[in-house]
């Protein structure tokens, strides 16, 4: 059974569909990002799991303990849930010490005493707080107050926490050591996650599986590594990594490129119906684009950086600019000099 | 970060203005303040103590002193109270027009208290007070169901009008925390009571104890409303007493002798008050800035909505209509005592007093050049200062912001008597009973919200504007005139209209300093009350207050043009 | 347009000395930057040249012409210099239009009003903001300030024009944006530009020269990014410039060991002698495979980063950062999970000797 489980999940702002019918199981032990530009639904859609907006439609349970239902006019609020949750911006209480802080949770469920102190300090360890427990939050750095809030969060043992883009205040060199903490906890205490960003590396180092959403719709769910090699539309594309985008006019194995000719890439060739259509968009990382000497889509070095590990192309293919992104290492045509490009992991969409 | 005024010589144009600017400051401001300590601990040539308590046991001074922590205290309790329950009635509750509500409740700041005290003496004096007199004659009382003339009277009154510093602070607070504060807590377990009692209320209050200490400054230093009201039953408080003491020997040794103890020991006590409300802002301001749009949750008022706002709507009209509808009225009326029919009205009283009687006429015109001379020279002064103490890069000007700051604790009272010291001959100027020595106290008394002023809005102009201008061509004069001086003009002109309105309607300054061709609008009104003209004092303060409102509106509109432009 | 010569320039502040000695020189029309650590000097070494401070000993010339003698105590004011200057929070006056803002190095130069109108609009429309001239700061967005910037400083045709650190403040793809087009108008205007900044992606993508400066405000190396970036002078540079990996190698008499264990040393040869060294190379110069020649690691982290894959690897006990394009992991079989084994080969090593902390460095 799944831990947590949204079926059909609805959210309306007056004429505005911020969610529109989402669907998503989590199974126990899962980190799940959901990931997309701001306004896209994702923080909306966490709000509702935790109980801070209502449904318009849909259902959400966890287990088989019904959390929010439009239909069956059943609301269960926020502070009923026992989940845990870490916000954007800490939200850890100056007024008082990191221990009460963590212990706040616990406390207010009325626990013994005995057990308060010792949850707290097992909280404490593991997110490396004993030393600072008798201060105030405010005399940590983000990245200390952040571990506050995620040991309030743990504190009560929940089976599922919610993470509301937990890194974004964060220094970006924090980021990196936060994340591989925040994914220690969840191996060692084994509690499911729902987390939001819109920052995708952040989402694909961390998340079992990931959703793509854009103006309130799932674009597409799978693990990361799915969801990079084949996006499903050309949003996922682009929103995920860097891209360049060809349109491309399509004949019988061959491709005309702002003006260029060169038959489509043997190892990734256009879909039938696409090929049937006659245009079609191709999409390829500038990575993974090659340069080849012979047989590829002609064009000339428009621009070329020098930015240390990678040398960044803009090649002029007609009127058509394609970025290419090669190591160093990898000897490469000088400003103005023409080349011929090959994409042999490509990917097709249709134009629009 | 350097300003682009760095300077390598020793004896520049910086130091020049350092020193003008200390000496305006120390002239103005500690001058007189340094003369009332003084003059309390230095008699006869030595320092004597014995003396200063010999004058704190007198029976007059002792019941005054305890009159005004009594009343603060008061004031001080029920404001909080009653700003703290509307501040969270309007930010956190789903009452309706709360939009309205919010700038109803403000309107107290604008309206003198004595003049609201004023109004609460014509209704509820006890013997002559129009309600008392309905309760008596029409409904058959034994007697007046309120005599004003009381501590809970003035009490009463000083709260109406003082409650809005709490007010505004709270609401500001609750409006401005982060919400995931709360939401964090209710995801913890936490009912809404819990979080009001273990989150909200903690955080807001650095800012409850704020504005309580601005009420018991504010009141401890008052004079208008326990001089309208306290007089009549013997309740004096020290700035009450002060001027009684003076007023009754006409100025003698003793008198100020009396008056600079008094006065030292309102200084004293302001002090201590301020720097308490410094700790609890410093060590409480609480990084409670809103991060999301998300608002908090509002409680649900359910059956509670309507009576909530009727009885706020009961609150306004009680506290502001009623009070502001019996200035009016009264001011219209043929004879005080004459009951509010439509025969006893006239327009005759507004007219004399506008148009014929020297006394008000000469009070209407001191008043308005007073305020407007006071804000001019303020302002400027002030933003020459305050340029030395942001933007310059020049030792000593330390010493600058402390005297700039020095006023804001010392009670108008303190500065009216410092002022008399200095000015009334011993030192070579005279300037006793001229309209002079007011608009030195005014200067005194306001220099310290000019500074803040335009210190705020010189800080928006951050260095890069100038440097920038600099690699433009520009020479430091050019700079300045291109640059800072459109940029701090905003803040000009809020330092004036931020000293012209209180200046205008301010009685606890002048009420010390006046001769019988300079009274101000305040002392008009007041002393118009205390001859017993009660219809002629009611029409001027009328009078006062239409010039006072709209005076507010056009700087709420000039402001709001100002921002608009400014995008 | 005008060289920049700087000799024996020292500036203190209080008992803190932040430049010393430095020595710089700017070829008349090349872009060159300044690259260092936050707090290093060189906003200060740029002010110097400007003017907005003086110097404490030293000598500034702004095409042969002295404009700041530390030693005489005599300094020639910022608005006398015929610089531009574009600062890192934009600078623009809020109170003026976008014209009036371009147009004010013109208007205090005294130019007639018809030219200057001509002059001003050319500027705006050479950063791309033609149509723009009656906007206000506060209705532009932060690019197309600093675009404003950009023309008002380079207006008066200065000599040289300053930039600090001006692109921070914008997001990555505009920053490139912007990079791109002050060194395309600096190549077409053939201005002398000194950029200022502590971003190395920025600082190689637009510099024809660079400097790298450390913490304490000496220079360490000058030359183009691509001589900086494959001779670095010393670990400093190399670290500074991206993520770095050192690992110790020792000379055993003819034979090269890994750390202070026995295991041989499989990589490239040092190109200088010494017992001690270390190898250094980034995270891409690393060549992961299952089995072969290679130096034996075990992966202790994988991110999967979606380009590309990137792994913590402890090699003989010291970390390394390792990251390879993911479809060279798919393809290759090279998606590692904790626990695993590998081998390390390199495609490129920098050698350095002596002291150098072994492991990974931002």
């Amino acid at each position: 059974m799944a831990y947590l489980s949204l079926s059909q999940v609805t959210k309306r702002f007056g004429a505005v569909t911020a969610v529109d019918r989402l669907d998503l199981d989590i199974a126990e032990g899962e980190c799940v990002a959901m990931l997309g530009p701001s306004g896209c639904g994702k923080t909306t859609t966490l709000r509702m799991v935790a109980g801070f907006e209502d449904l318009d439609d849909g259902e959400i349970r966890a287990g088989d303990k019904l959390l929010s239902s439009r239909r069956k006019n059943y609301y269960l609020p926020p502070e009923r849930r026992n989940f845990g949750m870490v916000f954007q911006a800490f939200a850890v209480w100056p007024h008082l010490s990191v221990f009460d802080n963590i212990a706040f949770p616990l406390r207010v469920r009325r626990l013994p005493r005995a057990e308060i102190e010792a949850r707290t300090a097992e909280a404490l360890a593991h997110t490396n707080l004993t030393a600072a427990a008798k201060g105030s939050p405010d005399d940590l750095s983000g990245g200390g107050k952040q571990r506050v809030a995620l040991a309030r969060a743990l504190a009560i043992r929940p089976d599922v926490m919610l993470l509301d883009e937990p890194l974004s205040s964060l220094d970006p060199h924090f980021r990196e050591e936060m994340r591989f903490e925040i994914k220690d906890l969840q191996r060692r205490f084994g509690f499911a996650i729902l987390y939001v960003t819109h920052d995708q590396a952040e989402a694909m180092a961390l998340s079992d599986r990931l959703l793509v959403m854009r103006e309130g719709v799932v674009q597409q769910v799978g693990t990361p590594l799915e969801v990079y090699r084949a996006p499903a539309n050309r949003f996922v594309f682009e929103f995920i990594g860097l891209s360049s985008f060809l349109p491309a006019a399509l004949g019988a194995g061959a491709m005309r490129v702002g003006g260029e000719h060169a038959r489509w890439p043997a190892s990734a060739p256009p879909p039938p119906e696409l090929v049937a259509a006659g245009a079609a968009v191709l999409a390829a990382r500038p990575t993974e684009i090659e340069f080849v000497a012979e047989g590829g889509l002609r064009g000339a070095v428009a621009r070329k950086a020098f930015l240390g590990e990678t040398i960044d192309y803009r090649i002029a293919v007609g009127d058509v600019e394609v970025r290419v992104q090669k190591s160093r290492h990898v000897a490469g045509p000088a400003v103005g000099e023409s080349c011929a490009l090959a994409f042999p992991r490509a990917r097709w969409y249709p134009q629009d | 970060m350097t300003s682009a005024v760095a300077t390598t010589s020793r004896f520049g144009t910086p130091q020049v203005l350092l020193g003008l600017s200390i000496a305006i400051l120390v002239i103005v401001v500690a001058v007189p303040v340094l003369l009332i300590f003084v003059n309390a601990f230095w008699v006869d040539g030595h320092f004597n103590v014995a003396d200063v308590i010999k004058v704190l046991r007198e029976k007059d001074t002792y019941q005054a002193l305890l009159n005004s922590l009594i009343l603060a205290s008061g004031v001080t309790v029920t404001g909080t109270v009653v700003g703290t329950f509307f501040a969270w009635l309007v930010t956190r509750t789903d009452l309706p027009l709360k939009g309205a509500m919010k700038v109803l409740f403000l309107v107290p700041f604008m309206l003198p208290s004595f003049i609201g005290a004023l109004a609460w003496k014509m209704l509820l004096s006890p013997r002559s007070g129009y309600i008392n007199r309905f309760f008596i004659e029409v409904l058959g009382f034994d007697g007046p169901v309120f005599d004003i003339y009381t501590y809970a009277g003035i009490i009463a009154v000083e709260t109406m009008y003082l409650f809005p510093f709490v007010f505004i602070q709270v609401a500001g607070a609750l409006e401005r925390m982060d919400p995931t504060l709360e939401e964090s807590a209710r995801i913890s377990g936490a009912d809404l009571f819990t979080i009001t009692r273990k989150i909200t209320i903690p955080l807001v209050l650095p800012s409850i104890l704020s504005g309580a200490l601005l009420i018991m400054l504010y009141s401890m230093a008052h004079f208008g409303t326990v001089a309208v009201l306290g007089i009549e039953a013997g309740i004096y408080n020290i700035p009450t007493l002060i001027y009684e003491k003076i007023h009754q020997s006409a100025g003698s040794f003793n008198s100020i002798r009396t008056g600079t103890v008094l006065a030292t020991v309102l200084v004293i006590t302001a002090a201590f008050i301020l720097w308490l409300q410094n700790r609890v802002l410093a060590r409480g301001r609480y990084q409670i800035i809103a991060g999301k749009s998300f608002r908090p949750t509002e409680v649900k008022l359910r059956g509670l909505r309507m009576p909530m706002l009727a009885f706020c709507l009961a609150y306004i009209g009680f506290t502001i209509v009623l009070p502001t509808a019996t200035i009016f009225m009264v001011g219209g009326l043929k004879t005080y005592g004459l009951p509010f029919a439509a025969e006893n009205f006239t327009w005759e009283n507004y007219r004399y007093i506008l148009f014929e009687w020297d006394l008000t006429r000469d009070a209407i015109w001191n008043s308005i050049s007073l305020g407007f001379a006071a804000a001019v020279i303020t302002m400027f002064a002030g933003v020459i200062i305050s340029y030395v103490i942001v933007k310059m890069k020049v030792r000593g000007k330390g010493v600058l912001e402390f005297l700039g700051m020095l006023p804001f604790s010392v009670p108008g009272s303190v500065i009216a008597l410092g002022v008399i010291l200095a000015w009334s001959g011993k030192y070579g100027v005279n300037l006793y009973n001229t309209v002079w020595i007011i608009l030195v106290a005014y200067i005194a008394r306001y220099m310290a919200f000019s500074l803040k002023a335009n210190s705020a809005a010189l800080e928006q102009v951050h260095d890069s504007l100038v440097e920038a201008a600099r690699a433009s061509g520009a020479t430091m004069w050019q700079a300045l005139r291109d640059v800072v001086l459109p940029l701090v003009r905003p803040g000009m002109l809020a330092a004036f209209f931020l000293i012209f309105l209180p200046a205008l309607r301010e009685l606890t300054v002048s009420v010390l300093l006046y001769g019988p061709t300079t009274r101000t609008i305040g002392v008009a009104i007041y002393t118009l009350n205390e001859d017993g003209e009660t219809v002629y004092s009611a029409a001027l303060a009328g009078i006062a207050l239409i010039i006072i409102i709209v005076g507010e509106s056009v700087i709420k509109r000039l402001f709001k043009g100002a921002a608009g432009r400014k995008g | 347009m005008a060289e920049v010569s700087i000799r024996g320039l020292g500036k203190r502040y209080g008992a803190k000395r932040v430049l010393d000695d430095l020595e710089l020189d700017l070829v008349d029309g090349e872009c060159f930057t300044l690259l260092g650590p936050s707090g290093c000097g060189k906003t200060v070494l740029l002010r110097l040249i400007a003017g907005f401070e003086a110097p404490d000993a030293g000598t500034i010339h702004l095409g042969g012409q002295c404009v700041a003698d530390g030693a005489a105590g005599q300094v020639v004011p910022p608005n006398e210099r015929g610089l531009g200057v574009v600062f890192q929070d934009y600078a623009v006056w809020p109170h003026m239009n976008v014209a009036d803002n371009v147009g004010y190095p013109l208007k205090l130069a005294g130019v007639d009003a018809a030219l200057r109108r001509e002059r001003t609009r050319a500027a705006i429309a050479q950063v791309g903001l033609a149509g723009l001239d009656e906007r206000l700061p506060s209705q532009l967005s932060g690019g197309q300030q600093q675009r404003v910037a950009l023309a008002r400083a380079l207006v008066s045709e200065p000599r040289l024009l300053l930039l600090d650190e001006p692109l921070n403040n914008l997001d990555a793809n505009l920053r490139e944006e912007m990079r791109f087009e002050i060194k395309a108008l600096q190549k077409k205007l053939g201005i002398t530009i000194l950029y200022v900044t502590h971003d190395q992606e920025i600082a190689l993508g637009i510099a024809d020269r660079l400097a790298v400066m450390d913490a304490t405000g000496r220079l360490r190396q000058v030359g183009t990014p691509e001589e900086i970036y494959a001779r670095p002078a010393d670990d400093f540079v190399f670290r500074f410039l991206g993520i770095a990996n050192f690992l110790p190698v020792r000379r055993v008499g003819d034979a090269l060991r890994l750390g202070s264990g026995s295991d041989p040393w499989s990589g490239p040869p040092p190109d200088r002698p010494g017992a001690a060294l270390a190898a250094g190379f980034r995270p891409s110069d690393v060549l992961l495979a299952r089995s072969g020649p290679g130096l034996p690691g075990t992966v202790r982290r994988a991110s999967f980063l979606g380009a590309q894959v990137d792994y913590l690897i402890d090699v003989a006990g010291t970390l390394v950062r390792v990251t390879t394009p993911s479809h060279e992991c798919v393809e290759r079989d090279l998606l590692f999970v904790e626990g695993e084994t590998c081998r390390i080969g390199f495609a490129a090593v920098q050698w350095f000797e002596g002291d150098v902390v072994a492991g990974v460095a931002r």
